[in-house]
């Protein structure tokens, strides 16, 4: 769009993302050397990964196998056959200056995600999903006395950088969209689903440092170019000039990134003035995105057929290659079995790992109970804290008894959360100990009976109340009731106990 | 005297058993030997030391060879004369004053002159047949997938293979034996289709069981044998190298081969085809060496690209750096398709026609090269002509197939003339048996 034609218009977004993310594999792509992040640099590598003269990759079909899941899950077409090409560039993060990836035989092409947004449903084009392998990690080091980490600083003010070939040969998918974002907001609701997608397969770690890296194009049209399909004329993304994104790491960031983007752009075209087309750092710490200090020059990758690697057949295999129930089938799945509502349902499958511990509960107690206590008891106090499922994933053995202790109505409802729970999550004693410590074990029989007698005798002006027909009398009573068993009878009992005793 | 056969002289001793247990056997430079300094004859690699042994020197060891050292190469392998090599040029033991051939110079020459037993090259457009042809010695450039490349420092992938030089062909058949098989490590090794499917594990046990090992093959019996020559490649040869190579296929044909001509149209094209792949390979494989971790202690200052590029410009030699130029050329974006490109399609017109001459035929025969062994000093300066002295080699490479060169005789000046006989893909027992009945 030229600068002239900008204003006074109506603006659009037009946005395409490129999502790099860590395939979970035990090996790395093209070597034996484990994926598991080591405390020293450089210890786990091999001829391989380091790219030394003469080592050769061999293809880990673990690898492949993660990428075929993921193309079932967005229902991409898999290829016969696919292949490895060479991307040929220089940099230091690079033992071999070239990456192995794919070229014209990507694994993956042609897929589409549906995630919702703003209560409607959306779908984005995958145009294509591929493997390659990651680089290195670098770091840029001063001069000085004080820790690596307080001499860690920008590539400008560094005296040499430290290069740690830990990373390289991790398997990497880049997943690559149509430009089908009109909206930053839908960038975060998309790689939310993405995420969730891929924590489904059992491909991902989301905990992990650089799992998901993500480099976005964005350009700005008229929006009358816009048909009411939300299609683009090729012609006019064409025209567009736009910028390139980089150095997003998370779901927050690509909004923010993006945002900030597409303001300064159409700042930029109500006022007259052209978009130029280049590339730009997101930086996190200000929320902005500046351009690189060099402009970069039109890159030329010289891709050519990696002949190390023979072309694999995948037509066969691809088949035997399952994929587990995904998210949106299994929030449809639990309402209709477990008769949840909607917003149980999605709550209850936000991950796999919540979706799994629910189920697992839900076969064994009432599934109403389990669904309180998963969605909102563990999930609300969670998030009250800051925390996530995974920070206590090593104590759902724990959780699971105190809602068994619930169900089995051993203790109250309202002392297993607010005591139990709580004291759980905020000290990490494990329920019995909490229980046993606090004698919160459900009173029963005389002591209870023996409450309600009691109650009875030392209130006679609310006993007359309650004769006179007064609705409010009897949760008095047992509210007196409570109070004498310290909250460890159950109100429901006291109820009737109660009445018994007054009608009798 | 010192014919400068090896760039270091270091002897890796084996307590193993094996066939080769009383064997010497060079290694050409550009294969890793650990803990001994691998240069591929680069001034870049002066100081590197692999901490990996590649799987052929393995099976070396595992077969009870004793390493006597690691022998002289053009740079990187890009060369015809060994006279690239940062380390000096290697001389002709056959021929003094004379180039050995390259790249695998180094390795010939030490053969020809005792210096070993046996030994190892690299062939990746004729660079074991070559200097096996000008030293009068015997080199086999195995079918691709054959031989394990895990640890051989590449030039061009797609093309090379490491293959056995030896004063006869039985010995070369001895070596082969030993370095022949799939290897986990190198996905392009294939068990020969002939290798039973129960049996798939082990191709070498296999054939042995079978009595049919390619040392056995070398029975000299060519009775029979149908060999096809393809008139491409005598047009344009030294006469006397043409004389020679008529003498050698008339003695065959007396022990009972007969032959026909055959016309390859696209041998024409091939060793165009071949510097265009060769080329742009080695501009990638050669990448990494940047002076982040090999070559000069880097001392400059500058960005990253800068410091690249003056690590380069010093640590590699001309030849060395004309390829890389000339690769980066055809695989750039607006050549990538007149080059690169043109140069596959060549490729895949010479497996056919290959293909279909071995159609008719049990080995095709050729002289290995063009001209016998060139003075030293003499083609440095003219690297067209140079190129063009692989045209009988290169097709080879191209089309995968295994080739044997065997000692033809001599030009009346006493100089060596190589014949080279191309078998079918992983149909090394056929040149093996025909080679066998000259050397
Ligand atoms: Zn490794």
């Amino acid at each position: 769009m030229t600068a002239q034609a900008a204003e006074s218009r109506d603006l659009a977004v037009v946005i395409g993302l490129e999502v790099h993310v860590q395939l979970e594999t035990d090996t790395k792509i093209f070597c034996g050397c484990s994926t598991e992040p080591a405390e020293e640099p450089n210890t786990n590598t091999c001829p391989v990964c380091l790219g030394l003269p003469g080592a050769l990759p061999v293809l880990n079909e673990g690898a492949v196998e993660a990428a075929v899941k993921v193309g079932k899950a967005i229902g991409a077409s898999i290829p016969e056959e696919t292949a490895f090409h060479r991307k040929n560039y220089y940099y230091p993060d690079l033992p071999k200056n070239f990456q192995i990836t794919q070229y014209d035989a990507p694994i993956c092409q042609d897929g589409v995600l549906e995630f919702g947004h703003e209560g409607e449903r959306r779908s984005v084009g995958i145009r294509r999903a591929h493997l390659e392998e990651d680089p290195g990690s670098i770091k840029h080091v001063r001069e000085g006395t004080e820790s690596l980490e307080a001499r860690t600083c920008s590539i400008d003010r560094a005296d040499y950088t430290l290069i740690d070939y830990n990373r390289a040969g991790t398997p990497l998918m880049e997943i690559v969209t149509e430009p089908d974002f009109r909206d930053p907001a839908e960038v975060r609701a998309f790689l939310e689903k993405l995420e969730e997608v891929l924590e489904y397969l059992g491909v991902f770690d989301p905990t992990r440092d650089g799992s998901l890296r993500i480099d976005a194009n964005l350009s700005v049209v008229d929006a009358e170019d816009v048909d009411a399909d939300g299609e683009i004329d090729e012609d006019v993304l064409e025209e567009a000039n736009r910028t390139e994104v980089k150095n997003i790491s998370s779901h927050k960031g690509a909004e923010q990134a993006l945002s900030f983007e597409a303001s300064r752009q159409k700042k930029l075209l109500e006022s007259g003035r052209a978009v130029a087309q280049e590339t730009r750092h997101f930086n996190e710490t200000h929320g902005n995105t500046v351009a690189m200090r060099s402009k970069e020059e039109e890159k030329d990758y010289r891709y050519f057929r990696e002949a190390d690697l023979p072309p694999l057949q995948v037509s066969d295999w691809k088949d035997e290659i399952e994929i587990p129930e995904l998210p949106d089938a299994r929030r449809e799945r639990f309402q209709a079995e477990y008769g949840l509502s909607a917003e149980a349902a999605s709550k209850l499958t936000s991950t796999k790992q919540v979706a799994d511990f629910y189920e697992q509960l839900a076969r064994e107690y009432d599934a109403d109970l389990v669904a309180t206590w998963v969605a909102d008891n563990l999930l609300g106090e969670l998030n009250y804290r800051d925390m996530d499922v995974t920070d206590i994933e090593d104590r759902l053995e724990e959780i699971a008894t105190l809602v068994e202790l619930v169900a089995e109505e051993e203790i109250t409802a309202k002392n297993a959360r607010e005591t139990v729970l709580r004291g759980m999550l905020d000290d990490g004693d494990d329920p019995k100990t909490i229980v046993d410590r606090e004698g919160l074990g459900k009173t029963s029989g005389d002591a209870v009976q023996e409450a309600v007698e009691e109650a009875i005798e030392e209130n006679p002006d609310a006993v007359e109340d309650y004769h006179s027909g007064e609705d409010g009398a009897i949760n008095f009573l047992v509210g007196q009731v409570m109070q004498k068993t310290g909250g460890s009878a159950d109100p429901g009992e006291v109820n009737g106990l109660l009445r018994e005793e007054l009608e009798g | 005297m010192s014919y400068n056969a090896f760039i270091t002289r270091e002897t890796i001793e084996s307590d193993a058993e094996g066939p080769l247990a009383d064997k010497t056997v060079a290694v050409k430079d550009n294969i890793s030997t650990e803990g001994v300094r691998t240069t591929c004859g680069s001034a870049m690699l002066e100081e590197y030391v692999p901490p990996y042994d590649a799987t052929v020197v393995e099976r070396l060891l595992d077969a009870g060879a004793t390493i006597p050292g690691k022998t002289n190469m053009d740079e990187f392998g890009m060369g015809t004369t060994t006279e690239t090599s940062a380390f000096g040029p290697t001389d002709n033991p056959a021929a003094e004053g004379r180039v050995p051939g390259g790249s695998s110079g180094g390795s010939a020459a030490a053969v020809a002159a005792g210096e070993a037993d046996l030994a190892l090259g690299t062939d990746t457009g004729g660079s074991v047949r070559c200097p096996a042809a000008f030293t009068g010695t015997v080199g086999i450039k195995p079918t691709y997938g054959l031989v394990s490349r895990y640890g051989l420092i590449a030039y061009a992938n797609s093309l090379e293979q490491i293959g056995p030089i030896a004063p006869s062909v039985e010995e070369a058949a001895e070596l082969l034996e030993v370095i022949a098989g799939p290897d986990e490590r190198d996905a392009t090794t294939r068990e020969a289709p002939w290798a039973s499917e129960e049996r798939a594990g082990d191709a070498r046990e296999q054939r042995e069981a079978s009595g049919d090992s390619y040392a056995d093959a070398a029975d000299g019996d060519v009775e029979g044998l149908e060999i096809g020559i393809p008139t491409e490649l005598l047009d344009g040869a030294d006469e006397e190298v043409v004389e020679t190579f008529w003498d050698a296929i008339d003695e065959l044909e007396a022990r009972g081969a007969s032959y026909h001509e055959v016309s390859m149209e696209s041998l024409e094209h091939a060793v165009e085809a071949y510097y265009v792949i060769a080329m742009s390979e080695a501009s990638s494989n050669l990448a990494r060496f940047d002076g982040v971790r090999y070559g000069p202690t880097p001392d400059y200052e500058g960005n990253w690209n800068e410091e690249f590029a003056a690590v380069r410009e010093e640590g590699f030699g001309e030849e060395v750096k004309r390829r890389i130029l000339l690769g980066t050329y055809a695989l750039s974006a607006g050549y990538h398709d007149k080059y690169y490109k043109q140069a596959q399609d060549a490729r895949a017109w010479v497996k056919q026609d290959f293909d279909s001459a071995l159609e008719e035929a049990d080995v095709l025969a050729s002289p290995t090269m063009p001209v016998p062994p060139m003075e030293r000093g003499e083609s440095l300066d003219d690297p067209l002509t140079m190129y063009l002295a692989d045209a009988n080699t290169t097709p080879v490479n191209l089309a995968n197939l295994p080739a044997i060169s065997v000692p033809a005789g001599e030009t009346s000046d006493g100089l060596p003339v190589g014949l080279q006989l191309i078998g079918p893909a992983f149909g090394e027992t056929e040149i093996i048996r025909a080679g066998s009945a000259l050397a």
